[in-house]
């Protein structure tokens, strides 16, 4: 039974591993039973702390139905826009708790990629998926995992291509 | 300014994006000369995270020199050289006064369950993260320390998470002198988790993981028993914690993978394919299970923030202590930096890669699929002098 064995320090059995710093911040009261927060009324007074200036929105920011405000410093990047920003607007209607909340924003992830694709080829930018994606790493790296995923997703490609000019090529005998 | 720049998930670019500016009269600007990519990162990178819009900058491991500060920063000036917690806090609320640094009150308005973060999607904030040449500092008499003279930017980008996260997971553990401590997952938190075990005082440390590489450093540098869940264990994991603490569990078992992990395919596919949870919940499933009763389980992975896959009911029946949260970098830095002078600590030792940051997706790409033998890399801004070789 070598774990009982370990199971506290004054086991005269127990000898100190050889490792440089042990034991060093051992600390009998951090115990999990040992009440290591310092109990105060504070918490209970909520909102009664000298409260930092508040930052002034330039740009539409959202904020959770949990809160009675915006904190008083915030990220101000990307503002909500297009339809990713509808959904986003949606979520943030309902509260932290609710899949409600959180299965939209993903959605308007994905939304926003494709907006955003969009934007990037409309303004004549087009996107380097073989550095983006790290591709350069994985060929230097990783040449056999990258040919094969490649070869695969172009047999797929081929097969749904392949599968598509047939079904054109029997409706079009049929009309 | 060049800036990563998130273009969806698994799609990285980096591209020319305006400087940031003082926004709030605490803020300071910091010219960014080391940023890492971090574990949690991936959680982004796979977009796996709510409200990580497209463009956002990643990055919440930084350190640089202060370039302009806001009118009432008192404690900083330009050209101070300085580490940035990962944690954004302003210091007057009442859980910052608690030092729980990581759960801000007022610094986060989307969503109340997490403080604020940098470059941590708009759900921990909305910040730009210092994946940069130049990062927005909020509340900068707070959070940022000056980099001691006697340290190297290495050591002092891996004190704003890596390292305090993974001594703040051996703290939360409890250990007791002689304790068995299980440590889930060899990435750098795990390893750095398991490294600050002893310090504690645990008896016995294990890691478990399925990458050899990143085991073999664990073995040599923790030090620690190390175990591949695949090879060596066969999935078995829990039956073999089991048998090898005399079929009583561990003591403490620490959670470092978070939502990422592989390991078990209804996790996988409901957390990691299909979102449906907060992510695969493996690493704490087994943490809850290899424990004995009454035993600690602290975790430090990162989860999204819905509902996972955990076994609830053992908690309950084996008298489970479940301790957990993001680090409190600024309570910690006094000890770790103590510790990394004295010798105790080395953490640059877990840096591998440095990596242009216009080759940020490469680096993105690496550290995902643990290529070129990777465990932490750093991007370094074309601004920036180099200080050691670039891989």
């Amino acid at each position: 039974m070598e774990n009982l064995e370990q199971q506290t320090d004054n086991t005269p059995t127990f000898k100190a591993p050889p490792v440089k710093g042990w034991g060093i911040d051992a600390d009998r009261e951090n115990d999990p039973t040992y009440p290591i927060k310092e109990h105060t009324r504070t918490e209970h007074d909520g909102y009664s702390w000298d409260r930092p200036p508040q930052q002034q929105p330039e740009m539409e920011v959202l904020h959770s139905t949990e809160r009675p405000n915006l904190a008083a410093t915030f990220g101000e990047t990307i503002p909500p826009a297009g339809l990713s920003g509808m959904i986003r607007r949606a979520a943030f209607k309902n509260d932290e708790d609710s899949y409600s909340h959180w299965v939209p924003l993903i959605l308007a992830d994905r939304v926003q990629m494709v907006e955003c694709l969009v934007t990037d080829l409309a303004t004549g930018h087009v996107p380097n998926l073989w550095k983006e994606l790290g591709y350069g790493a994985e060929w230097k790296y990783n040449k056999k995992g990258l040919i094969t995923k490649l070869a695969i997703f172009g047999g797929i490609a081929v097969g749904v291509g392949f599968l598509l000019t047939r079904r054109s090529g029997d409706s079009s005998s049929e009309a | 300014m060049l800036a990563t720049n998130f273009r969806g998930p698994r799609r990285v670019r980096v591209d020319h994006k305006p400087e940031p500016e003082i926004r709030h009269p605490q803020d300071a600007i910091v010219r960014v000369t080391r940023a890492c990519i971090c574990g949690s990162d991936l959680h982004l990178y796979n977009g796996s995270v709510p409200d990580t819009r497209i463009g956002s900058t990643f990055g919440h491991e930084t350190v640089g020199y202060v370039e302009e500060v806001g009118a009432d920063v008192q404690n900083l000036k330009a050209g101070d050289h300085v580490l940035v917690p990962f944690n954004i806090a302003c210091g007057k609320c009442v859980f910052c006064k608690q030092e729980l640094y990581g759960n801000c009150h007022e610094s986060n308005p989307q969503s109340t369950a997490v403080g604020g973060i940098f470059g941590y999607s708009h759900t921990a904030g909305g910040y730009d993260g210092g994946q940069a040449e130049y990062v927005r500092v909020p509340y900068a008499d707070v959070g940022p320390m000056i980099v001691p003279e006697w340290m190297d930017e290495d050591t002092a980008v891996m004190l704003t998470d890596v390292t305090p996260t993974g001594y703040q997971a051996a703290e939360m553990g409890g250990i007791q002198k002689g304790d068995t401590v299980v440590v889930f997952g060899a990435g750098p938190v795990g390893i750095m988790a398991a490294r600050c075990a002893w310090l504690f005082g645990a008896g016995r440390v294990i890691v478990i993981d399925h990458i050899d590489y990143r085991l073999d450093f664990a073995e040599k540098w923790c030090p620690a028993e190390v175990y591949n869940y695949d090879t060596d264990l066969h999935g078995n994991v829990v039956q073999f914690m089991k048998e090898t603490t005399g079929w009583i569990g561990a003591d403490v078992c620490i959670d470092a993978v978070g939502a990422e992990a592989t390991g078990r395919i209804e996790q996988t596919l409901l957390g990691k394919q299909m979102h449906l949870t907060g992510g695969a919940a493996t690493a704490l499933q087994w943490a809850i299970n290899s424990a004995r009763k009454g035993g600690v389980i602290s975790v430090v992975g990162v989860y999204g923030p819905v509902g996972a896959l955990v076994p609830v009911g053992n908690i309950v029946n084996k008298g489970l202590t479940l301790r957990a949260n993001q680090a409190s970098v600024k309570r910690l830095l006094p000890r770790l930096i103590e510790h990394v002078q004295n010798g105790i600590l080395t953490p640059k030792d877990l840096i591998t890669h440095h990596i242009p940051l216009e080759d940020a997706g490469d680096g993105y790409k690496m550290f995902s699929a643990k290529l070129d033998n990777i465990i932490k890399p750093v991007l370094v801004p074309p601004t920036a002098q180099m200080s050691s070789t670039v891989h």
